[in-house]
């Protein structure tokens, strides 16, 4: 059995807004294995964002327990917690608002190894930041250019080395690539595959892209509304997927290539439903073909169908 | 086909210039594009390879200053865009070429309901009377799959798909001979994106409308598109159908867009992106734009220029390196 | 559009001040702000070395009364015959170090409170909000004239009062200032990395909420030196024969009509120190952005 690095128990984001409570994440619960990747899929509005900052407690949850190496972090103090954040680190999506406009590209790489005194020999700090640009690709001649004079990809680059600085055990990457063209997309992500590889790195990576997901993670979760609906090891849900929405989210994928026989796609009627205050009954329900008085009466559980393969449906068993 | 389609557009040795203080962005160069009636011309590239530059060209929607527009030939349905008068020209945008844009959360005019929005272009382009363009605005609602009552609702009450159904019934409501779509679904989810390409592809098969599409996304094109031109740095570097382009292509840079898409059926397969940056658009290489990324180039690639050339049915690629008769790319090789 | 460095050879790593500094000197309108303020400065601390006080400042010479502008008393004499010109200079001593160091005062007290309250939001920006709102009911005059009969007639209680007027304004804007930034992604990505609330608000937050802070702070200051100066003219301000610009300017009110040189040129040193400052400022808030470099 692998070490279990990251478990997340029941955890809970509420928002309290003018219309009510926003159930932004509702009762996820799941655990990485040290080394793995985690993929969370889902489309905007799933919670897929707020789970990943939950989990770092850049936002603090409403409720549930966060287990880092055994450890509860929900529970730490602010300090403790900031000693914590050395091992777990995020990427953002937004190459173009996640970087400070008005420190330079050393600054930025540099700040976490100065705030946290990891190294305090100016000569020594300049080395490291050198060294870190180096791993993740950037060129030494842009150590003193801003941000605005780079692009999305180089930038992004740059947040990766932030990410790394500390030596962290654990990044969530939050869409690193959604914001970026193919070709610089492609490179980002054998970055992120080879760091992944050379420093035994655990990732949660989040996307609404399944072909990225499908290329770059160990497991994948889907996630509808605020609730993990389906979650298996990467091969087997692209190859068998259970719950009726996963099967309308890979059947939706366009497929860059001609002359080829077309899964059937699933078109789902209507949109995402409201996360305020939702109703006690299958969070899908609205939008699904297979709807029935049991989906309507209660949500259902997320249940262990076959090995490591966990669907939360009331039909499980006849869509396997 | 034998029979001899009508070309709803032409377009000739297009330039699109912006003229800034200090440089000169060089956005579109030497475009030339044609498409027939019913015909779905994909447009693919990255940001700020000119895609969007060229169809506001069709428009002449360029804002001058600082954009300099310059064509040989500029023809939408046999009228001639590139010498008409202002007035003219707003009365083809709406009714015979029409625009989606990509970004359905600001596209819509907040303050009005959704239905006067649509009925507002058919008020001014099919000469109806108040009621019959409400009723007529209704009847496009419910063709985008949006129940008629929703027509006196308020675009902050529609999500974001179904503002996209909205800019579709507004771009089809005249019945325009060419559809421009810039990235329509790129703001979408892709449950919704997949039901917005579905909705585009059976309107545009009704009306008989031709169509370009503008995106990023290969997949879109294989699924959408009959003809893709690909761009880079402002020029088209490869043409053809999509049996051309995407089982036979031709040029460096098409192969290095495919290479750098992750297979969805092979996910072990170590993704191949293009090295480098796209260049500059204010300071151009004097060469071939791709020269400088491409594995393939050669020393004449960095001083001359190449053309976009004939390779046989409708395929055209502009690469110096098929001047040697053994070249061939890699991609090439595997697909025969 | 945004322009790769790739054609860039490597830039020297400057310090940062010298990097805002070589921006700065590029800026034609901010050098020559900043050649005015230094003159200004120079003036205000050398005043006396010049001028004799007792003699030449507040000297009465009822012989040389009410005389326009000559080559003898440059800006003309006031209804006591003294020499305008010398007033106003030696008036720059007590106008600006008043406007500057009003400035300040509300500068760091609304900044800060401006900067608390964007950030942390909730109960506490509610409460500065609100006290905010409450001192900014009050008139500004009448709040100064309350602060300083509380705490006695004196400069720097002058200073004081004029500052904590000012301070509803600096915490509105840096609020809003604030509230752009707070939510983009590097603050919270400086979370990430372990930054406690007070640096990110002083080292990613600040520095990027300046250009509306800077302008502000310049205009305030001249109107600092204009509530100083209605302050002095109630009698709670400098003292009377003090040659403060702003009791200048009250003085020569009464005469604007026959004498109209009597206002014209404390105005005038009002207007050209406004002016310099916000040059300066100008330039310096364009300097400290890094978007505008060259």
């Amino acid at each position: 059995m692998a070490e279990i690095i990251l478990e997340v128990k029941n955890l809970k984001k509420y928002f309290k807004t003018a219309r009510g409570t926003l159930h932004a994440v509702d009762d996820v619960s799941f655990t990485i294995e040290k080394g793995k990747t985690l993929g969370i899929v889902g489309e905007s509005g799933c919670g897929k964002s707020t789970t990943g900052r939950a989990i770092l407690r850049l936002l603090e949850p409403t409720d549930g327990k966060v287990f880092f190496e055994g450890q509860d972090i929900t529970s730490l103090s602010g300090g403790k917690m900031r000693q914590m954040r050395r091992d777990m680190q995020i990427i953002f999506q937004d190459p173009f608002s996640s970087l400070d406009p008005k420190k330079t590209v050393s600054q930025t790489i540099a700040e976490p190894i100065v705030e946290n005194k990891i190294l305090k020999d100016k000569k020594a700090i300049d080395t490291r930041v050198r060294e870190l640009m180096k791993t993740v690709g950037l060129a030494e001649r842009l150590v003193n250019s801003y941000p605005h004079e780079l692009d999305g990809g180089r930038r992004q680059r740059i947040g990766i080395a932030r990410a790394l600085a500390m030596e962290p055990k654990f990044i969530v990457c939050d869409e690193p690539v959604s914001a970026l063209d193919v070709s610089i997309q492609a490179q980002i992500l054998n970055l992120l595959q080879e760091l992944k590889e050379q420093m035994g790195l655990t990732f949660i990576f989040i996307t609404h892209d399944l072909s990225v997901v499908n290329h770059f993670a160990d497991e994948i979760a889907v996630m509808y509304l605020g609730q993990l609906i389906e979650k298996a090891p990467t091969e087997e849900l692209f190859d068998h997927p259970v719950h009726p929405y996963t099967k309308a989210l890979l059947s939706a994928i366009p497929i860059p290539e001609v002359g080829i026989e077309r899964p059937e796609r699933i078109l789902l009627k209507g949109e995402i439903s409201s996360p305020i205050d939702p109703p006690d009954e299958c969070r899908f329900a609205k939008r699904c073909i297979h709807t029935c008085d049991q989906c309507r009466a209660a949500c259902p559980q997320l249940l262990e169908v076959s090995p490591g393969h966990f669907v939360s449906c009331h039909l499980w068993k006849e869509f396997m | 086909m034998a029979e001899q389609k009508e070309k709803v557009l032409e377009i000739k040795n297009l330039n699109v210039k912006f003229v800034l203080e200090e440089e000169t962005v060089e956005a579109v160069n030497d475009i030339s594009l044609h498409m027939e009636k019913g015909e779905t011309l994909g447009l693919v590239g990255e940001t700020g390879a000119g895609k969007t530059t060229t169809a506001l060209s069709i428009l002449r929607l360029i804002d001058s200053p600082p954009g300099v527009m310059e064509c040989e030939k500029l023809e939408v349905c046999g009228k001639d865009i590139k010498n008409m008068s202002i007035s003219e020209l707003e009365h083809i945008r709406g009714s015979v070429v029409s625009m989606i844009f990509q970004d359905p959360m600001t596209s819509l005019n907040p303050v009005f309901t959704v239905g006067q929005q649509i009925a507002e272009s058919l008020e001014r382009h099919e000469n109806l009377n108040k009621n019959e363009a409400w009723k007529k605005a209704e009847d496009m609602l419910e063709l985008v799959g949006i129940p008629r009552e929703r027509a006196i609702e308020y675009p902050h009450q529609f999500s974001g798909g179904m503002k996209q159904r909205v800019i579709i019934a507004i771009a089809l409501a005249c019945s325009p001979q060419v559809l421009i779509a810039d990235e329509p679904t790129t703001a979408l989810d892709v449950t919704i994106q997949a039901q917005i390409l579905h909705l585009m592809k059976e309107l545009k098969e009704k009306k008989n409308t031709s169509m370009i599409m503008i995106t990023h996304d290969l997949g879109i094109v294989a699924e959408t598109c009959d003809r893709v031109a690909v761009m880079y740095a402002g020029r088209i570097i490869e043409e053809g159908n999509l049996d051309e382009v995407f089982n036979h292509t031709l040029h460096p840079y098409t192969e290095g867009l495919f290479n750098s898409l992750p297979n969805i059926k092979n996910r072990r397969a170590k993704l191949q992106p293009i090295h480098g940056l796209m260049p500059d658009p204010t300071n151009l290489p004097k060469g071939c734009a791709f020269a400088p990324r491409c594995n393939y180039a050669t020393e004449a690639c960095q001083e001359r220029r190449p053309q976009l050339t004939d390779f046989g049915g409708t395929h055209k690629a502009a690469c110096l390196a098929y001047e040697n008769k053994d070249f061939h790319i890699e991609r090439g090789k595997k697909n025969g | 559009m945004a322009k790769t460095a790739e054609a860039a050879v490597t830039r020297k790593a400057r310090s940062q001040a010298a990097e805002v500094w070589r921006q700065f000197r590029r800026n034609k309108g901010a050098m020559i702000g900043s050649a005015i303020v230094l003159v200004i400065v120079f003036i205000a601390i050398f005043a006396d070395v010049f001028l004799d006080y007792d003699t030449q400042v507040v000297g009465q010479n009822v012989a040389e009364r009410l005389q326009w502008p000559s080559a003898r008393h440059w800006f003309g004499t006031d209804e006591l015959g003294r020499d305008i010109f010398f007033r106003v200079l030696y008036g720059t001593r007590f106008s600006c170090s008043v406007g500057l160091v009003a400035v300040s005062i509300g500068l760091v007290i609304g900044v800060t409170l401006g900067a608390v309250a964007g950030y942390f939001g909730g109960a506490i920006e509610e409460v500065i909000m609100r006290s905010t709102d409450i001192l900014s009911a009050v008139p500004n005059m009448l709040m100064a004239i309350v602060i300083v009969s509380v705490l006695g007639q004196s400069i720097w209680n002058l200073m004081l009062a004029v500052g904590i007027t000012s301070v509803p304004q600096f915490v509105r804007i840096t609020r809003a200032a604030v509230l752009t930034v707070r939510n983009q992604e590097y603050v919270e990505a400086s979370k990430a990395i372990g930054l406690t609330n007070r640096k990110i608000i002083f080292k990613h937050i600040l520095p990027n909420c300046l250009s509306p802070i800077i302008v502000q702070a310049t205009l305030r200051v001249a109107s600092a030196i204009i509530s100083a100066s209605s302050l002095s003219f109630l009698g709670l301000g400098v003292p009377a024969p003090a040659p403060e610009w702003g009791s200048l300017l009250s003085g020569g009110r009464k005469y604007i009509r026959d004498y109209s040189y009597m206002t014209l040129f404390p105005g005038l040193a009002i207007m050209i120190t406004v002016l310099a400052l916000n040059m300066m400022g100008d330039g310096l808030r364009d300097s400290l952005d890094p978007k505008l470099k060259k």
